[in-house]
């Protein structure tokens, strides 16, 4: 079972941060939302790995 | 001319029992004559166990209600001798379409599996389905099998102590009474027989309203499923297209929590939603209208002493995914040859735990996966709106996130992993026919696997050899060789041999799989035996 990675693993994270938020600029709040929803869902599904996916939600929730 | 649901099929008629100065007492009482109890009594019946079967009422149901039937429930009918006409009649269908807003999202084909009789679902209006079991009840009387129907017979009270209940029926000519050793409840989701116990049904309430419209006309659309998410013609809420046998349409119109139900029924109200879906153009007859809501719910347990339940009477889902009817046969499948083990003195009252075990382990997933196309078809928080509506925006173009669309889970049988009857697995072996699982079909020398199996337990072995008959504490094993020399096409090699070279399944009378091995020994498969019939 692999696990999720929590390391730094983005090569150029100030690049990506600005690509990330530039895909909202001009957006409404539920456009952004709406975004943000399909993003997870794309990216989960190339992550595929069922393991590593509860992890990411778990971590995503910052609870213990 | 009348439909055939205005017509009664089991008139009421006075029984002997009527006459009787002490009670009567039957073998097995079937409360309700629906699709669950007329199965049931047939199934009953068909293996010379008395029934009697009592409904209030005595017509086939009124309007279509039910109306996709699943391979597992096909498979059973045919067992029961009356899947011909079921399928003769029904529309076949693989396609499907999925909308979302003004567009097409993107179509599915259900790619039946090659290698089975039966198709993977036909559309069929409950109406039929019923008949059909009525006809088929007519001819096992004709054959002079030991099973009664009687419309105009409502159950008023019920009592049981250990060996048996005590039955109040009233009928147009006064009430009488009568005993039996087992009453099964098959009398629905709003099942009287439980509230007269007191018995506790419990479960998620979905704030939603769903009309039915079922309309007669000439369309030129495709043998499909058409599903759509917030529609133009109805937004905010879903709908679905779906097709029966003479060109009677199945239209499904999701209305919310806030509405007005006898408004909403009005012919003219419906009328404008069919002309607002279909174009002002339409020309098409109201057969049969309705407005419901639903519950997944079930009981804690399906028997309580002398009473066992079935179909919705023990369990209710929303109808997406056609897992009400469907995992109603699959309970009577299930009930039928352990009652007939009981009632021989050949099993223990608590080969009846099992079916708690196996049916509540199938309620639950349908629950499951009824709740979840409930979530997905009606978000019920802001966020989950958010992300069904992702779902649908990105399946238009990636394939990617098109499992995720859920307007309904279609109804697939269930495996009972875990079962208490269960015997030993071999890892060699597929998956999908491990221990508890139903067989799958295959085509044999002669015809069919699923055609050979049924009522008794049978040892099916492949490539190896196993005794004719084996005779287990009165309980008759017998054999069904196969082997793969006969296997041209591969399917037996593919779903029961695996990286096996031989094989030995114990195959129970429901037609589901109680263990497997790669080789035959008598001591294992008798122990095996034992353990499916609950010993």
């Amino acid at each position: 079972m692999s696990a999720l990675n929590t390391q730094a693993n983005i090569k150029g994270p100030d690049e990506f941060y600005a690509e990330l938020l530039s895909v909202h600029e001009g957006l409404s709040k539920q456009q952004s939302d709406a975004l943000n929803a399909r993003l997870i869902l794309l990216l989960a599904n190339h992550i595929g790995d069922r393991a590593v996916l509860s992890q990411a939600l778990k971590a995503a929730s910052l609870k213990d | 001319m009348s439909k055939i649901f205005e017509v009664p099929l089991y008139p009421y008629q006075r029984s002997a029992d009527q006459d009787q100065a002490t009670p009567a007492r039957h073998k097995v009482v079937v409360v309700g004559a629906g699709p669950i109890g007329l199965a049931l009594a047939i199934d009953l019946a068909m293996q010379d166990v008395p029934v009697v079967v009592v409904d209030e009422n005595d017509k086939v149901s009124w309007g279509s209600r039910a109306i996709c039937f699943a391979k597992r429930p096909l498979e059973i009918l045919d067992r029961l001798g009356c899947g011909d006409p079921m399928v003769d009649k029904g529309v076949i269908w693989n396609l499907g379409k999925v909308y979302f807003d003004e567009r097409q999202v993107f179509g599915f084909n259900l790619l039946p599996e090659q290698g089975h009789k039966r198709p993977a679902f036909i559309n069929l209006q409950q109406y039929y389905f019923e008949q059909y079991l009525v006809d088929r009840v007519r001819q096992l009387q004709a054959e002079g099998k030991p099973i009664e129907l009687r419309g105009g017979n409502k159950v008023l009270e019920l009592s049981q102590d250990e060996t048996g209940a005590d039955l109040t029926i009233g009928t147009p000519d006064g009430p009488y009474r009568m005993k039996a050793d087992w009453v099964i409840a098959c009398d629905g989701a709003a099942s009287p027989i439980r509230n007269m116990m007191g018995l506790d049904f419990v479960g998620r309430v979905f704030e939603d309203n769903f009309l039915i419209a079922d309309v007669v006309m000439e369309a030129e659309f495709p043998t499909e499923r058409w599903f759509w998410f917030d529609p133009p013609f109805n937004r905010g809420q879903s709908a679905l297209l779906h097709k029966q046998p003479d060109n009677v349409w199945r239209i499904d119109f999701q209305l919310g929590w806030d509405i007005d139900r006898e408004e909403e029924l009005k012919p003219e109200n419906i009328d404008r939603r069919l002309k607002a879906m279909l174009g002002e153009d339409i020309s098409y007859e109201l057969e049969w209208s309705s407005i419901y809501t639903f519950q997944c719910r079930r009981m804690d347990r399906f028997h309580e002493g002398r009473v066992i339940f079935a179909g919705d009477a023990a369990h209710q889902v929303s109808p997406f995914g056609a897992r009400g009817a469907n995992s109603g046969l699959q309970d009577t499948d299930n009930l039928a040859w352990k009652l007939k083990l009981i009632l021989d003195g050949k099993s223990p009252l608590t080969l009846l735990d099992s079916y708690d075990a196996e049916r509540i382990h199938g309620a639950d997933e349908n629950i499951l996966n009824s709740s979840r196309s409930t979530d997905f078809i009606t978000p019920k928080s802001e966020m989950s709106r958010i992300f069904r509506d992702a779902v649908l925006d990105l399946s238009e173009r990636y394939e990617a996130t098109r499992p995720m669309v859920n307007s309904g889970r279609l109804s697939v049988p269930c495996t009972y992993d875990g079962s208490p009857l269960n015997g030993p697995d071999c890892a060699a072996m597929p998956d999908r026919t491990r221990p508890g699982s139903p067989l799958v079909d295959a085509p044999v020398p002669g015809g069919w696997l699923l055609d050979r199996t049924g009522f008794g337990f049978q040892l099916m072995t492949i490539d190896e050899a196993a005794p004719d008959v084996l005779t287990v504490e009165g309980v008759e094993v017998k054999s069904l060789p196969l082997n793969t020399a006969d296997d041209t096409d591969g399917y037996l090699r593919q779903r029961y041999l695996g990286d096996a070279t031989s094989a030995v399944y114990l195959i129970r009378p429901d037609q589901h799989v109680a263990a497997r091995w790669d080789h035959y020994d008598e001591t294992a498969v008798k122990a095996a035996v034992l353990k499916a019939i609950g010993r």
